[in-house]
């Protein structure tokens, strides 16, 4: 089977979703003629003129767009071209997407996919560089999808995009050059990974934090412990009973976040885990970033975070305690 | 249903003609009532939370709605029982909604400020200022090409609001069927619109080249030719219009709103009364003379449905 780059299965699976269903429209600021400015989408434009649209830089206009056009039975994805630029959107994804299920007593579904290209290690900055999850984390209606490889980026965006809810699609920009295997099936949303087994510790991740832990526990092979890495693949809903089946077997937790530390997702997994098995627990703790702006010198952001070194100095430091 | 298909007044005979005045100034007097009967619910503590009623402004959304094709597709603010009872929905289920029962058009789930009825062609009522703008303007580009319009209601107080400038300017360059009615009442909430509102309204579209209009928004007729032009551009693939309708709400803004900021002697000049026609446009038919003299309490669609309301 070929390998193929992360964004290259993103693009495919758009490709493949607006051949297969009339209602689905790609929009955003330079995703058509342009190929998107993270090269995802080139293509797509000239066998889908009418269906793939540049915009202005409007990101609330966008994200109302699309809500109004699901309305009216369209399955529109767009693109906000940084995480960072989504609070722009807040209104209507979380006012009027998110809801509209519920308030029109099920008249309708939001089937919208918004993609938008997070996280750090870019050299971007504070407002380029950021992971949006926590803002989006509290919000009933709304998915969060966070896929880690090629196969689950392609898998997870046509699921989303098949979803009859509105879902987060995050792409993590130090993952678009990723080679895997794609094999083309659907990846559930909602159901996480193992991708590594290991009995003495689980650790838990999404995203660049998923790679970062599997290096991690490479080298703590040396240190005579095995990991057990698990990628969750979506945040909202999230899969506490894969975590929960793994904790049982190594009874120590530790979820490393690429994201501010307080109200985070790891957070939220510590404390679904806490409260389901603090029994079967001899430890369980957070990676994450600190709480303070993302730095801009590449030095200070490479010291920022948490990178496998960091993951294996954690787990060791834990064991000796 | 007469009053959502496109008929042109004098293209009918003097009955029809008749027919649809009276169907129109019908669902002026029953807006007005049902308007009258949530506020006396709402002393009574029956209606919950808030609530915003859309007495004075009834003339705004019988004029446009009554343009409208059955495919065609509107979102209303949260003032917006009058959008909901224009576009035919039922009264007694719009009150349930209001009273939070379970017989409601969403099942009490919405409430006041947010219903849905997709059935009578409405999007939804929005409750953050602006929001029908965004609703419309992707309705409007999902309807590109069907010959199908969509229309959205909104306040003076949504002209600024980024809503307006960003979905106005992106309907205007992807040319999108949409109508958008400001419905300028004078004030936003509690604070006269002049106030907070830079230079003109309608200096906004235009500037945009969007086709504009402001107008007398207590005249049905005068808003239904409006609408008439608006709409018959959007379907024919033309783009977006933008219609400013002047008017006045007899009430405060909200539940806790005596609307003491307003001066005295403002109420009876501004803002629809029944009898309807109040200048030069009103129609020179039959109906006229039937309907005058008839205020509160005129119409036979009035009472009809919410008799039974009160619990």
């Amino acid at each position: 089977m070929a390998e193929i780059e992360f964004r290259r299965a993103i693009r495919d699976a758009l490709d493949e979703e607006l051949a297969r269903d009339e209602s689905v429209i790609f929009f955003g600021e330079d995703v058509a003629k342009a190929g998107g400015v993270f090269a995802v989408t080139p293509g797509l434009w000239e066998k889908y003129p009418d269906r793939v649209l540049d915009t202005p830089i409007s990101e609330l206009a966008l994200a109302g767009a699309a809500f109004g056009s699901a309305v009216c039975g369209k399955r529109p994805v767009f693109e906000i071209m940084f995480g960072d630029f989504l609070p722009l959107t807040m209104d209507s994804l979380v006012n009027q997407s998110a809801k509209y299920w519920y308030i029109s007593n099920e008249q309708a579904s939001i089937p919208l996919v918004v993609r938008s290209a997070i996280g750090a290690g870019g050299r971007f900055g504070a407002i380029h560089s950021q992971t949006p999850i926590s803002w989006f984390l509290g919000v009933p209606g709304l998915k969060i999808v966070c896929p880690a490889t090629p196969a689950d980026a392609k898998g997870l965006l046509k699921s989303a995009i098949r979803d009859p809810n509105p879902v987060l699609f995050l792409e993590h920009k130090r993952l678009y050059g990723l080679k895997g295997e794609v094999n083309g099936d659907l990846t559930p949303i909602g159901k996480g990974a193992v991708v590594r087994e290991g009995d003495d510790i689980t650790v838990v991740g999404a995203m660049k934090s998923v790679h970062d832990a599997l290096a991690a526990a490479g080298k703590l092979v040396e240190h005579s412990v095995e990991a057990e890495v698990i990628d969750l693949r979506t945040l909202r809903p999230m899969d506490i009973d894969l975590v929960l089946e793994s904790v049982a077997k190594t009874s120590r937790l530790v979820v490393v976040e690429e994201g501010p530390r307080t109200g985070g997702w790891a957070a939220e997994v510590v404390a679904r885990v806490s409260e389901a098995a603090l029994d079967q627990l001899d430890d369980i703790w957070r990676i994450t970033t600190a709480d303070a702006p993302i730095p801009y010198s590449p030095t200070l952001e490479d010291a920022f975070l948490p990178a496998p070194d960091v993951i294996v100095e954690s787990i060791l430091a834990h064991r000796r305690k | 249903m007469l009053g959502r298909t496109a008929v042109t007044r004098g293209s009918l005979s003097v009955a029809d003609e008749v027919g649809l005045y009276l169907e129109l100034y019908r669902r002026m007097v029953l807006i007005r009532q049902f308007e009258d009967l949530v506020n006396a619910l709402f002393l009574q503590g029956q209606v919950h939370g808030t609530t915003h009623l859309y007495s004075g402004q009834e003339a705004v959304a019988v004029g446009v709605t009554s343009v409208l094709d059955p495919a065609d597709r509107v979102a209303g603010t949260y003032r917006g029982h009058g959008h909901a009872l224009a576009l035919g929905l039922d009264p007694q289920r719009l009150l349930d909604e209001l009273l939070g029962r379970e017989t409601g058009i969403c099942a009490g789930r919405a409430g006041s400020m947010n219903v849905v009825d997709l059935e009578h062609g409405l999007m939804g009522c929005f409750g953050i200022v602006g929001g029908s703008i965004a609703a419309a303007t992707g309705a409007g580009l999902a309807l590109r090409g069907t010959g199908n319009v969509a229309v959205a209601f909104f306040g003076d107080g949504a002209t600024n609001q980024g809503y307006f400038f960003e979905c106005l300017n992106f309907a205007k360059v992807m040319n999108l069927p949409v109508v958008y009615v400001c419905e300028n009442n004078g004030y936003g909430e509690y604070t006269p619109f002049t106030a907070v509102t830079a230079g003109s309204i309608i200096a906004r579209p235009l500037a945009m080249e969007i086709p504009s209009q402001t107008l007398d928004g207590n005249d049905l007729w005068v808003v239904r030719a409006a609408a008439r032009q608006a709409v018959e551009t959007a379907r024919r693939g033309d783009g977006p219009s933008f219609i400013e309708a002047l008017t006045y709400r007899f009430v405060g803004h909200s539940r806790s709103d005596p609307g003491k900021y307003r001066p005295e002697g403002e109420r009876p000049a501004r803002g629809w009364s029944p009898p309807a026609g109040r200048g030069a446009s009103r129609p020179r038919v039959g109906g006229r003379e039937h309907c005058r003299g008839r205020a509160h309490g005129a119409g036979s669609g009035s009472s009809k449905g919410t008799g039974r309301a009160v619990p």
